[in-house]
């Protein structure tokens, strides 16, 4: 039995049913990333972690019976490699559990020893921008896996993990899953706590799941979302049972198709296919209207001002007098000021350093106003958009990237391009509301198309009853990669 | 003088709480460094902070104390900067909407009173502490987190003793509130001045330094005298001040330029991502307001309208809460509407013994219970014991915890008025001293007094010299 290309849930089933035993599942998952991830590269490959051996603590009791989970390289593991995929934090061994992992554990996961590949700090699209190199899209490795938690994605994609957590700031969970074919939440902001998930932009950032189909996004969900205190930004709302709104059932759903988002830039095979999937809903019962988003064109720049501003100071902390890399210097002939410069200089990635001179910019004084307090003011406009439209309507559904994966290298050079292909995915995490990729279909060529359901904010039962009506009317979730 | 200066205090108080403003650590002073620190304080990557409460209630009530109005919103930023002190390299602060502005603090000066704005009152936390030894520098990380209260006056002090004024006066009233220690050499009280000079008689502010590192309040009296004086020579020598921060070095009782402003940072603040906006209802913001115990001005008001004191004796009496409610006891207890007798004994030798035994001078620290000085004023009173012989029954009741009248009974003090035993005395005194006396007749009033004090002396102190004067005098005449 491949017991890799089985779901968490499947999993389960066979060793409640003795049918097999968690020992067997970390053999076939080591035995399939041997056999794949030197193509893919969805692991990190550092020293310290390179023969780390698995060792599960079995718990027969828990929820979760020992079943690994793959973490993005930037969520905090007591004792293992975090390091962002950057320099700067080589050798970083958190002293402490992000909350997220704590929960993991307590539900009686298994936290798989070698982190997922990403872009550094999570800046990129691509998975390309990481210390380590980049990691492959499963389905063609000439393509990018997307990012920034294409490592995660790819993994899941590639049968190399049973599932993963990734972190989303501005598409960094649903753009992947769209590119690797597999299922990626971001949910609503405060649903899930960010401490211990190594911050790109605070007011933004949310850690969710990647999956091979929605009931294991559910059943994830139902573990790690909740009221933290650790977090003051974490929100005190009940979570239900993810798993109950797995019903296969869009009759009467109020769907909304927001127009701005099929003009122009949209490939036309990705165009194509959301449309399919967008018929696919109303025959299964879903009432499907044109709405508008009339400020989706500014979500893109006021995004890159809000997410740099918070990035160049969350980033500051990385100057060599605690942890991760100092650069490596004559101490008697170095002044403070040098010792920064290079440090930072050396540690961080060209991306990084363009996203925090951009922050340092916009934040800095004369320019504050125009720009950050401008930026900020837009924001509540995109966010109610979505307060308007959620008045009529139960979801949205776009596109989840204007494009299929991209080849490696092709965007590199052009950060403007590379940065467009968050277009439909960044007003979700302006607003601070949930949104889903689910796989519904593939271009000719034979690359994954992901649809994104959007709710409004803490609404994850709706985008998992859209999700789970559609995926269990199509095929395309159970399409494997051949590697 | 052709000149003035205007003065503007910026005075960091760390607030008394057990735990740090965004941690559980705890803030005691003076452990093994590095000893109370999380990944939080640390600025580890990952963690976020969370606000401890009590301080927000801290800045409430002191705001509200200095008669400020406080926000119903308020909210924390990030001031951005590298610093090796800094564990994040951003310090949460607050910037435009601070928890207290538009305050005031009425303060005593030479006989006068003189009220000083309060711009604003912000919190934040504090750095970590650098140590420097040889060519390496350490960090303690222990203060990194400790909640600081930032008070900020308007520039409305005029010269150093104003300013010494407005540190007392803002120092004791925060005591009163007891939500600070306000040791300025344990840096518990940390205070920044700006200072700048203008021709008498001119509106506009000149060009102003500030002025860091002073360590005691007397250090903040001489930095800012030195500077004033410093900023007057510069001018009339034809130079011109320029805007700088500037280190007071209180070993050469000098101030020298630390950076100017064109080396200024630009912080970069912005709103605190982690840390939702915080809204106090006027209903927390009344229940705080409840807390807030009567302050030392009001204190010393009701001490001059109750107990007929006079505004110099209140004033001295009110600076400490616990002294302060230690003399009302003390007055309270002292029989008759004139209580000047015991008054007198606490801001006399009460507060020096205090100021000699205790460095911060703390009467209670005496551990003299009220009835019990009640009794040695009594005697003192009664004339059964000279004033002199009370200060040494003070210093004995000090050190053995023995009552007066014990003390008194035990070195047998009771003062001689009996005119019949003191006559033998001085009788006596009168044969042994020919001379005085002699120089006495001859109008020499001084030698009477001699002549009395051979008497005391005679009488190991015991006798009443009012007496003894009065029988010498008649006996002489």
């Amino acid at each position: 039995m491949e017991l890799a290309k089985l779901t968490c849930h499947e999993l389960l089933d066979l060793i409640g049913a003795g049918k097999t035993s968690l020992e067997d599942i970390f053999d076939d998952l080591r035995k399939r990333i041997g056999q794949t991830d030197h193509k893919v590269r969805a692991y990190v490959r550092n020293s310290q972690t390179e023969n780390a051996d698995v060792c599960p603590e079995i718990c027969a009791q828990s929820i979760l019976k020992g079943i690994p989970v793959t973490i993005k390289d930037n969520i905090c593991t007591e004792g293992l490699n975090t390091e962002c995929c950057s320099r700067i934090l080589s050798g970083f061994r958190p002293p402490y559990d992000a909350t997220v992992i704590r929960k993991l554990k307590e539900a009686g996961a298994s936290i798989f020893p070698v982190k997922a590949n990403m872009d550094e700090f999570a800046f990129g699209s691509s998975t390309e921008n990481s210390y380590f190199g980049p990691t492959r899209n499963p389905w063609d490795v000439k393509y990018v896996p997307g990012g920034s938690s294409g490592g995660s994605a790819a993994a899941v994609a590639a049968d190399e993990a049973v599932w993963a957590l990734g972190s989303d700031t501005g598409g960094s969970i649903r753009q992947p899953a769209a590119f690797c074919g597999v299922v990626g939440l971001k949910p609503t902001y405060g649903r899930v706590s960010r401490y211990g998930l190594i911050a790109f932009a605070s007011s933004l950032d949310q850690i969710g799941p990647l999956t091979k189909d929605v009931r294991d996004s559910a059943l994830l969900t139902n573990i790690i979302a909740g009221y933290d205190p650790r977090d003051s930004t974490s929100v005190d709302v009940e979570v239900p049972d993810y798993t109950g709104a797995l019903v296969k059932d869009v009759k009467g759903l109020r769907v909304g198709i927001p127009k701005e988002y099929f003009v122009e830039g949209i490939d036309p095979e990705v165009k194509r296919t959301v449309e399919d999937a967008i018929q696919k809903l109303k025959d299964l019962g879903g009432i499907c209207k044109e709405i508008s988003l009339p400020h989706t064109r500014y979500a893109v720049p006021v995004y890159y001002i809000i997410a740099t501003a918070e990035a160049s100071s969350n980033l500051a902390r990385f100057d060599g007098v605690q942890y991760g890399y100092r650069s490596l210097q004559d101490k008697a002939k170095t002044s403070l000021i040098e010792m920064y410069a290079r440090t930072r200089g050396e540690g961080f990635g060209q991306e990084a350093k363009r996203r925090i001179l951009l922050g340092t910019f916009a934040l800095s004084h004369g320019y504050y106003d125009a720009y950050y307090l401008r930026a900020l003011k837009v924001r509540t406009l995109i966010k109610r958009d979505f307060d308007d439209v959620f008045k009529d309507c139960d979801c949205v559904i776009t596109p989840t990237s204007p494009t299929p994966a991209f080849k490696i290298n092709e965007r590199i050079e052009d950060p403007l391009k590379m940065y467009l292909s968050d277009l439909y995915t960044i007003s979700a995490n302006l607003a601070g509301i949930p949104g889903i990729s689910i796989p519904c279909g593939f271009t000719k060529s034979g690359l994954p198309v992901g649809l994104q359901i959007l709710a409004g904010s803490f609404r994850e039962e709706t985008l998992f009853r859209a999700a789970y009506t559609y995926e269990q009317s199509t095929p395309w979730h159970l399409q494997k990669p051949e590697l | 003088m052709k000149y003035e200066a205007v003065i503007g205090l910026e005075v960091h108080v760390q607030l008394k709480t057990n735990t740090k403003i965004f941690c559980g650590c705890s803030t005691e002073f003076g452990r093994e460094p590095n000893s109370q620190v999380c990944p939080v304080c640390l600025g580890f990557p990952g963690v976020l902070p969370v606000l401890n409460k009590t301080v927000l209630e801290h800045a409430v009530k002191i705001s509200l104390a200095l008669d400020c109005s406080v926000q119903e919103y308020t909210k924390f930023d990030r001031k951005n900067y590298f610093y090796p002190d800094l564990p994040k390299d951003f310090q949460i602060s607050q910037y435009d909407l601070p928890v207290g502005r538009d305050g005031f603090l009425d303060i005593t000066v030479e006989g006068g009173e003189k009220r000083v704005g309060i711009l604003r009152v912000h919190l934040e936390e504090d750095a970590g502490k650098l140590i420097h030894k040889d060519d390496i520098s350490l960090v303690d990380f222990n203060r990194a987190g400790v909640p600081l209260l930032e008070i900020v006056s308007r520039p409305e002090m005029y010269s150093p003793e104003e300013a010494h004024a407005y540190l007392t006066a803002l120092k004791s009233a925060i005591e009163y509130l007891d939500v600070a220690d306000c040791d300025m050499e344990k840096g518990s009280l940390r205070c920044d001045a700006n200072v700048s000079i203008r021709p008498r008689g001119e509106r506009e502010l000149g060009t102003k330094a500030e002025v860091k590192n002073m360590n005691s309040f007397k250090g903040v009296k001489d930095a800012l005298a030195y500077e004033i004086k410093r900023q007057i020579e510069s001018v009339e020598n034809g130079g011109k001040i320029i805007q700088e921060t500037r280190l007071w070095d209180a070993k050469n009782g000098k101030t020298f330029s630390m950076r100017s402003k064109e080396e200024a940072k630009d912080y970069r603040y912005f709103p605190e991502p982690d840390l939702p906006p915080f809204v106090m209802t006027l209903e927390n913001i009344r229940k705080i307001k409840e807390t807030i115990p009567e302050l030392p001005r009001e204190k010393a008001a009701r001490f001059i309208r109750e107990y007929g004191l006079s505004a110099y004796d209140a004033g001295i009496l009110v600076v400490n809460k616990k002294d302060a409610e230690y003399a009302e006891e003390c007055m309270r207890a002292y029989p008759g509407e004139n209580k000047k007798p015991v008054v007198n004994w606490l801001i006399g030798p009460l507060l020096s013994e205090a100021n000699n035994r205790t460095g911060g001078g703390e009467l209670t620290a005496l551990g003299i219970l009220p009835e019990r000085l009640i009794e040695l004023v009594g005697f003192v009173q009664a004339e059964q014991i000279s004033n002199l012989t009370g200060k040494s029954v003070l210093t004995d009741m000090i050190d053995t915890r023995e009552s007066a009248a014990d003390i008194i009974k035990r070195r047998n003090l009771i003062q001689i008025s009996d005119t019949g035993s003191l006559e033998t005395h001085i009788e006596e005194i009168i044969k042994a001293n020919v001379q005085s006396v002699e120089s006495y007749k001859q109008g020499k009033t001084g030698a009477l007094m001699f002549l009395v004090g051979q008497v005391m002396k005679k009488t190991q102190g015991k006798a009443n010299p009012k007496v003894v004067q009065e029988l010498l005098k008649k006996k002489l005449a």
